[in-house]
C-alpha cells in the first residue's frame, strides 16, 4: 500500500518514513534547482529572510518544460540532486524536512538529514509528463528572470515518489544494489 | 550540383526537435517492455511500468517525455555535390533549433557562457557536426541530449598495454560511477581509439544506433554483449533503485589510433536517448 504523505511535512511524520516506503505526497512544495539555492542562500544572508517558509518546507528539484495553452505546468521531472548537495544542510538546518529529486546525496547531506530529521524522495527520473498530471497548481514566486529554474509554488496531489534515504540514513540506493548484484 | 535551400534544412531540423523530443523511439520502448518482464525487483519492474506510461502519455498529449529536452546535437553528413542557397548552414540548423524548441514548448536549458550563465532562451547554439561524403545527399540527424546523463560521462586515455579488458574495465566503472543519476536504464555509448577529441565524438555517434543493432566488427560485438550482460549484473537498476536493468545496450564506435594511445570515451545515455534523422 502506498503511504499518503503530506506537504509541509513535520519532522514528527517525516521520522515515520523508512527507506524504501512507496509514496504518494499531497500538498504544497516548492520548485528549486542550483541556481536557485544559490539565489536563496544569497538572499538570507543579505535579508534574513527566504522566499518561502523553509520550517517543514519540501524543495522539488526540478526546472519545468514550458506548459501548453490550458495546462497548469509543463512536463516536470526531477533533475539530478548531487549539485544541489553543497545548499542542501543548509537549508535544512533552517528547517526544510523535505528534498525531491533523483540520484545519489553526499556523506554532508545524509549528516543533516540524520541531525535535522529530514527525508530524501526519489521521483521517477525521465517519468516528466506522468509526474505532472499529480502537479494541480503552479505560481512563480521568486527569481522570474531565471525561467526554468525559478521558484514555484506547486499545489501536488498524490504525486508518486519513494523514500531512498530516510531520517536514520539508510540509502534505499545502497541496499537494493546490493542485493541483485551478481558480480 | 544540387541546390538545397536553408529553409528546407530549417524546416527538416524544427520538426525533428520536436519529434525527438516527444515521441520516445520505438526500438527503446520495446526494449523497455521486454525489460520489464526479464526484471527481477519489484520496484524496478514499477520505475519501468511508469517510463512506459509517462512515454505513453507524452505521445499522446504531445508533450516532452522529458523536462530535460536537452542541448540540440545535430549531425550534418553532407555529400560535395551538394550546394546550399539562401544563407549558412550552421544558421539554417540554429534557426531549425530555435523555432522547434519555441513551438513544441520544450525547454530552453542552454547558458550564454559556462561562467555567466544566462539563458540564451531559444536553446541555441545547437552543437554541430558536419561530415562531408560522396554524392549529392543531405541527411541530418537530431539528438538532443540531456545533462543528466551527459555529466556521468568520461574519457579514459588508456595505455594499449591495458588491452580490451582495460576498456571493459573502464565502461564498467564509468557506468558504476553514474549509479542513479543518469536515470537508468541508460543506453551506453562507448568511442575507442582516434585520439582524445574523437573518441568521445565517435561515442556520441554510437547512441545514435538503434538498440538491439550490434557493430559488424567481431572482437567489438562481443565487447558490446560482455559489457551488457555485466552492467545488468551490477545491481544498479531501473532508476538505479535495484534491479537487472541497467542498461537496454551498449553501443561501441571504434577506429584507427595512434601507437602509443587506447582512447575509451563513455558517453551515457539515459531511457531517453533521442535521436532522428531524415533526408533532404
Ligand atoms: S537523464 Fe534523461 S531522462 Fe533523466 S532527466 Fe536527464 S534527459 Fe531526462
Amino acid at each position: 500500500m502506498d503511504i499518503k504523505v503530506n506537504a509541509p511535512l513535520s519532522k514528527e511524520e517525516a521520522s515515520k518514513l523508512k527507506a524504501g516506503d512507496i509514496v504518494k505526497i499531497t500538498g504544497t512544495v516548492y520548485t528549486a534547482r542550483d541556481a536557485a539555492h544559490k539565489r536563496m542562500l544569497e538572499q538570507y544572508d543579505k535579508t534574513g529572510k527566504f522566499p518561502f517558509d523553509m520550517r517543514n518546507a519540501v524543495i522539488y528539484y526540478a526546472g519545468p518544460a514550458p506548459a501548453k495553452p490550458g495546462q497548469v505546468i509543463g512536463p516536470a521531472g526531477p533533475t539530478t540532486s548531487y549539485r544541489m548537495d553543497s545548499f542542501a544542510p543548509k537549508l535544512m538546518d533552517f528547517g526544510q524536512t523535505g528534498m525531491i529529486g533523483k540520484g545519489a546525496r553526499n556523506k554532508e547531506v545524509i549528516e543533516a538529514m540524520k541531525r535535522n530529521k529530514a527525508v530524501y524522495f526519489a521521483a521517477t527520473g525521465g517519468a516528466a509528463a506522468l509526474i505532472s498530471s499529480h502537479i494541480k497548481k503552479c505560481e512563480i514566486i521568486a527569481y522570474e528572470d531565471l525561467g526554468a529554474e525559478a521558484v514555484r509554488k506547486l499545489y501536488v496531489e498524490d504525486f508518486p515518489a519513494i523514500v531512498v534515504i530516510d531520517t536514520e540514513g539508510n540509502n534505499l540506493y545502497e541496499s537494493e544494489k546490493e542485493k541483485y548484484r551478481t558480480l | 550540383m544540387r541546390d538545397i535551400d536553408i529553409s528546407k534544412i530549417t524546416e527538416a531540423v524544427k520538426n525533428m526537435c520536436i519529434k525527438a523530443n516527444i515521441d520516445l523511439n520505438d526500438d527503446i520502448y520495446k526494449a523497455m517492455e521486454k525489460a520489464r518482464e526479464n526484471e527481477r525487483s519489484p520496484i524496478g519492474c514499477e520505475m519501468l511500468s511508469q517510463l512506459l506510461k509517462n512515454a505513453d502519455i507524452a505521445k499522446t498529449d504531445r508533450v516532452a517525455i522529458c523536462q530535460d529536452t536537452g542541448m540540440a546535437v545535430v549531425f550534418v553528413t553532407i555529400g560535395q555535390e551538394v550546394h546550399i542557397t539562401g544563407g549558412l548552414l550552421k544558421d539554417a540548423v540554429n534557426e531549425g533549433v530555435r523555432q522547434g524548441y519555441n513551438e513544441g514548448y520544450l525547454r530552453k536549458s542552454v547558458v550564454k557562457d559556462p561562467f555567466i550563465r544566462v539563458n540564451s532562451n531559444d536553446n541555441t547554439p545547437a552543437i554541430i557536426y558536419i561530415d562531408l561524403v560522396e554524392g549529392d545527399g543531405l541527411k541530418i540527424d537530431v539528438a538532443p541530449k540531456g545533462a543528466g546523463s551527459e555529466n556521468m560521462s568520461k574519457i579514459f586515455m588508456l595505455k594499449p598495454a591495458d588491452g580490451i579488458e582495460g576498456a571493459k574495465k573502464a565502461v564498467l566503472e564509468a557506468v558504476e560511477a553514474a549509479g542513479p543519476n543518469p536515470c537508468p536504464p541508460m543506453i551506453v555509448g562507448v568511442g575507442c581509439g582516434g585520439n582524445f577529441e574523437m573518441s568521445a565524438y565517435l561515442a556520441k555517434r554510437a547512441l545514435l544506433r538503434p538498440v538491439g543493432l550490434h557493430s559488424d566488427k567481431p572482437h567489438i560485438r562481443e565487447m558490446e554483449e560482455e559489457l551488457l550482460e555485466k552492467i545488468n549484473r551490477t545491481g544498479i537498476g531501473p532508476q538505479g533503485l535495484g534491479g537487472n536493468t541497467t542498461a537496454l545496450a551498449v553501443n561501441i564506435e571504434s577506429m584507427a589510433t595512434h601507437i602509443a594511445c587506447m582512447p575509451v570515451a563513455v558517453n551515457i545515455g539515459c531511457h531517453v536517448t533521442r535521436h532522428t534523422s531524415c533526408e533532404l
